[in-house]
This record gives C-alpha cells, sequence and structure tokens, in this order.
C-alpha cells in the first residue's frame, strides 16, 4: 500500500517497514533546532548534562535570532551562557547574533536537508517542508530531554494533499495563496496532520515554497512538504548540497489521505487576515483605505530577497507616506547582502524604511517596532495575534509584500495591483 | 473551585505574552503574568484545584511552554476542551497537565454546573450529565505517570545504563 511522505519519513527514522496514521513511533531527529531559548533549554539540565553528557552534539543546532543584539542584561546574559554551553560542548552549529533568523539561516545553511526530520523549538519549524525534509515544532521541555536522550515519540500524523493548478498572477503571491487556504479551511484546519502540496509547484519559487511551508502551523499543521523537483535541487546544489548528498523522500503515487483539495493559483487575489486569528482572510478590496501606522516588511514568512525587490519595484524613487513607518526585517545576513548588491535594500531605505539587523524582534512583540495602544500594523509576518507586537489593543494585519509596500506608500491599506509597475 | 471558561483558538501569546518569553522563564516568573492579554483576573485568581474549560484549538501558535508550566505550577486540575492545538498538547503531557479533550463536555456546560473529572477512568461529568473521553496511549501515560518528561527521560537513561553497567 502506499505511504505519504511523513509515514515515509516516519517509518524510517523509526527503524520501521511501514507505519499507520495515528501510530506512535520512537524516533532520533537528524536535527535539534533551537535559539535564545536554548539557556533556559540548557538551563532544565545543567545538571543532567554532566550525568549523562550530550546524547548528540551534532543533532543540535543553534541560532541567535529573538532578540537580537540584545535588548537588556537579561538577554545578554542568556546570550553568553549558550556561548559558553556551545565552547564546552563542541557544538559545531551554532551561528551567532546577526547570521539572520533560524527557519532561513537552517535551510541556508544544509542543515534541513531532503528527508530528514528535523524537530526544533519553534512552532515556524515547518518552514523545512520546502526542502522536503519532515520538521515540525516542539516545547522547550522536550527539546531538553533530545539533548540527554537523542530521541523522542511522535505520532504518526494522516495527510492533507493539496493540489496547486495554474500560476499565481501578476500582483499576487504565495502569502496570498497560504493566506487563503487558511482562510478556508481554518486556524485548525490541519491540526495534527501533515500537509502534502502537488500539482503545479514548478511555479512556486524556493522562497514562494518557504512562505507556503512557514505558515503551515497557521492552519495547526504538524508539517508540510513539497517534493524536491528541479526548482529544490538547483538551490540546494548552490548553497552546497548537490544531487546524491541527500535522500530524496516523497508520496507514493497511491498514498492514502485524510482529505484532498484542490486550489486553482490563477483565481488567487491579494488578501489580508484581520486581527485576531490568521484565518479571517478577506479580499484586500474589503479593507483598501484603512489607515495603518506601521509596515513590517520581513520576518522568516517574508524577509527574503524577492520579497525586498517586489517591494522596491513598488517604492523606487517614491516615499513611504507621511506618518507611517516602514520596518525593514531581512531574514538573514545572506539575504541583507543580495538585497544590498541588487539595490533593493538601499531603494526602501532611501523611501524612508528603517532597517533592522536580521531577526525575530518584532513579529513577536520581544524587541524593536513595538506598537502603542489602537495602532495599526500591516505586516508581511505569520500572526496577528491580539498583544503579538507587545500591546494588546493594537491591531495586526498580515498581507503579501507587494500589498505592505503599495499600502506603506498611501498610509492606507492598498491594492498592490494599482501599484505593479512594469 | 472555580472553572474558567474561554473560548476557541486561545494562542499562547494570549497566554503568555511574546515580550516576557525570554525574560521569564521559571514557574516564579511565570506565575504573574499567566494568561495576561486573555483574563487580567486569572493569575491572582487562580487556585489550585481549577478547571479550564475552552473551545476548539486551545494553545495555538507559539511553542512557548510557559502557558502549560505555569498552568501545571498553579495547580489547574485540568484543561478541558473542544480540541488542542498540537505543540501545546505535547508541552502539556511534558508537563504532567491534564488535557481532556471532550466538546461534549464544553458544549453542555452551563454557568453553575458542577464539573468534576475521574480521569483515570476517563470519565467527566458536568452537572447531572457524564461524558468519557479516550484515554492516554501507554507511552504518553508513562510521561505523565513520571511526572513530565524530564524525570521519564532521567529515569530511563538510568535504567539503560544501570543495565549496561
Amino acid at each position: 500500500m502506499g505511504q505519504t511522505f511523513a509515514e515515509k519519513i516516519l517509518a524510517q527514522k523509526a527503524g520501521l517497514e511501514s507505519v499507520v496514521p495515528g501510530q506512535i513511533v520512537t524516533v532520533r531527529p537528524d536535527r535539534l533546532l533551537t535559539h535564545d531559548n536554548t539557556s533556559a533549554i540548557v538551563g532544565k539540565i545543567a545538571r543532567d548534562l554532566a550525568e549523562f553528557g550530550l546524547a548528540n552534539p551534532e543533532m543540535h543546532a543553534i541560532v541567535l535570532d529573538h532578540v537580537i543584539p540584545a535588548a537588556t542584561e537579561k538577554d545578554a546574559a542568556g546570550h553568553k551562557a549558550i556561548r559558553e554551553y556551545v565552547r564546552k560542548y563542541g557544538i559545531t552549529h551554532f551561528f551567532d547574533v546577526g547570521e539572520g533568523i533560524c527557519h532561513q539561516v537552517m535551510v541556508e545553511k544544509g542543515l534541513a536537508l531532503p528527508g530528514q526530520l528535523v524537530l526544533g523549538s519553534d512552532s515556524h519549524t515547518c518552514t523545512y517542508g520546502a526542502v522536503g525534509a519532515l520538521a515540525t515544532g516542539i516545547d522547550r521541555t522536550e527539546a531538553s530531554a533530545l539533548l540527554i536522550t537523542g530521541e523522542t515519540w511522535l505520532k504518526v500524523p494522516a495527510t492533507i494533499r493539496i493540489t496547486l493548478q495554474g500560476e499565481l498572477q501578476p500582483g499576487v503571491s504565495a502569502k496570498d495563496l497560504v493566506l487563503t487556504i487558511i482562510g478556508e479551511i481554518g486556524a485548525d484546519g490541519a491540526n495534527y496532520l501533515a500537509v502534502e502540496y502537488h500539482g503545479d509547484i514548478a511555479s512556486l519559487t524556493m522562497d514562494d515554497r518557504l512562505t507556503i511551508a512557514n505558515m503551515a502551523v497557521e492552519m495547526g499543521a504538524k508539517c508540510a512538504a513539497f517534493e524536491v523537483d528541479a526548482t529544490a535541487r538547483e538551490y540546494l546544489a548552490r548553497i552546497g548540497f548537490p544531487p546524491g548528498s541527500y535522500d530524496l523522500v516523497w508520496a507514493d503515487p497511491d498514498a492514502t489521505y485524510l482529505r484532498e483539495l484542490v486550489y486553482e493559483m490563477d483565481r488567487v487575489g491579494p488578501v489580508v487576515a484581520r486581527p485576531h486569528t490568521v484565518d479571517n482572510v478577506v479580499p484586500v478590496a474589503e479593507v483598501e483605505g484603512m489607515p495603518m501606522q506601521q509596515f513590517l516588511l520581513g520576518t522568516c514568512t517574508n524577509g527574503r530577497t524577492s520579497d525586498f525587490e517586489v517591494a522596491a519595484a513598488i517604492l523606487a524613487g517614491r516615499k513611504v507616506a507621511e506618518g507611517s513607518r516602514l520596518l525593514l526585517l531581512p531574514a538573514s545576513r545572506d539575504i541583507l547582502g543580495q538585497t544590498l548588491e541588487s539595490g533593493a535594500m538601499q531603494t526602501l531605505i532611501a523611501a524612508g524604511g528603517v532597517l533592522l539587523p536580521p531577526g525575530c524582534g518584532p513579529c513577536l512583540g520581544a524587541h524593536q517596532g513595538a506598537l502603542a495602544p489602537e495602532e495599526r500594523c500591516l505586516s508581511t509576518a505569520n500572526r496577528n495575534f491580539k498583544g503579538r507586537m507587545g500591546c494588546k489593543t493594537a491591531e495586526i494585519y498580515l498581507a503579501s509584500a507587494a500589498t505592505v509596500a503599495a499600502s506603506a506608500l498611501h498610509g492606507v491599506v492598498t491594492d498592490p495591483r494599482r501599484e505593479v509597475r512594469s | 473551585m472555580t472553572i474558567w471558561c474561554y473560548g476557541d483558538d486561545i494562542n499562547t501569546d494570549m497566554m503568555f505574552p511574546g515580550k516576557y518569553t525570554y525574560t521569564c522563564s521559571t514557574a516564579e516568573e511565570i506565575l504573574p503574568h499567566l494568561l495576561e492579554d486573555l483574563d487580567p483576573e486569572f493569575a491572582d485568581g487562580v487556585k489550585p484545584g481549577d478547571l479550564i474549560l475552552a473551545g476548539r484549538n486551545f494553545g495555538c501558535g507559539s511553542s512557548r511552554e510557559q502557558p502549560a508550566l505555569g498552568l501545571k505550577a498553579a495547580g489547574v486540575e485540568a484543561v478541558v476542551a473542544k480540541s488542542f492545538s498540537r505543540i501545546f498538547y505535547r508541552a502539556s503531557i511534558n508537563q504532567g497537565l491534564l488535557l481532556v479533550e471532550c466538546p461534549q463536555a464544553v458544549e453542555a456546560y452551563r454557568p453553575g454546573d458542577e464539573v468534576r473529572l475521574e480521569a483515570e477512568k476517563g470519565l467527566i461529568n458536568v452537572g447531572a450529565q457524564q461524558f468519557t473521553f479516550p484515554a492516554l496511549p501507554t507511552e504518553i501515560l508513562a510521561i505523565r505517570q513520571a511526572g513530565g518528561l524530564l524525570p521519564y527521560a532521567r529515569a530511563k537513561l538510568r535504567k539503560e545504563r544501570g543495565s549496561n553497567g
């Protein structure tokens, strides 16, 4: 009987011939990601590390990104404790302040490869499904236990198969597509489930796939995955992983799915997720003209080179509206470099944008870019929860990079198709 | 005993705002902010043995464990919900916090009803009505019985090393 992507990887990692949804398996992940929370994670097992040692130093990848550079003495002390742990236990996959947001760094550095099982103490770990890894988020305590045991349990998920047909229209992006899907199936529409994307994925760039996989947790999914096709193979080769250096795993044609959905990409238009849930999605037309004070362009969802280029094309030679703040938050140092080389970042800064260090801070209200009471922010991030950006009487609306850029130009929500030039 | 009632899609940001996640990790640090953006009265009012009743997708969003850790530390007996988000579900198992997925019980509850759990039997009594909920799989029950994931992992490692040496 055919197996899904998740069933195949979990069977392989559990050393079993096959598995079925609902089965609980014990697995040894290929990689464990932790970030600024590493100090709390390692703090829980200080004595255990002395007694049992670290199960597998090669498994552990650490990226400092959530509050960088440190905002307070306490954050700085946390970072210092992490650096000491890294030295003491010989952690080689360590990326200090400034390298980027963990999910982008994990992919760029080849720490999440096709066919791998990757766990991370961050909910957006699901991003690595874009490169064919089975990746999912766990809590801090589970990360602590994994460091001393090297293993954990996972329930084999049933899978939703989403077939994408056609291609996205100008001014419409992968963010609009994934928000449309979440709006339809709901914030818990894929709870406990895996999601596989099939169909005309050839028209989606790696950046598009990373955006879509990143948002899987916003529909409740355990993981989301794309088949490793020519686009993905080319990307992996460019970052130093040619075909043959990873395992290709994909669903069998006769795999069994819990649910099958079809989306015609040509019919997707620009959308916005209104406060305070990600599935509160409406066409941009329904909120056009609504004033916003802050615009956040970046994050692990839409802080990639193509996002800044799309925004720069809209804002070139123009200025963000008076009274509007445009924050630029690239997902990594590499991306920052690329956008400086192409000139997109200079364009956005000249238009009035404020460049922030590659990290997470404003998205979760942890560092920089906090909102005041009654303010509104239009953001390319993945969450619009009440209080998310530091103030519970502020409102967060989610949209694509193009919509954020077009709206920043006018200070009010604007359909990006009005501003797409060329 | 107080029964705290909340709706659908209660996310972990509402239960423990992101601005505290890198400064508050221990139970003492977490408790004053527990459920801060959801219910400002909860942190001061919660008592050991209290229950939370909620709708669908309880605990969605961030993987931060402070809500599960805080609810356990506050002595909350269980969270009864129509459904739970998966990371929060795991985090609660790992903290030893009891979660009861029972949409019928949540639907049946009316203010003033007495709610009584018989967890080991998989029974929940709401007013005069009784509902069942599925038992935890044995692998997961073992974690709960050990008092959480870390005590479970330690015992397992000691047993393995003891038998090897």
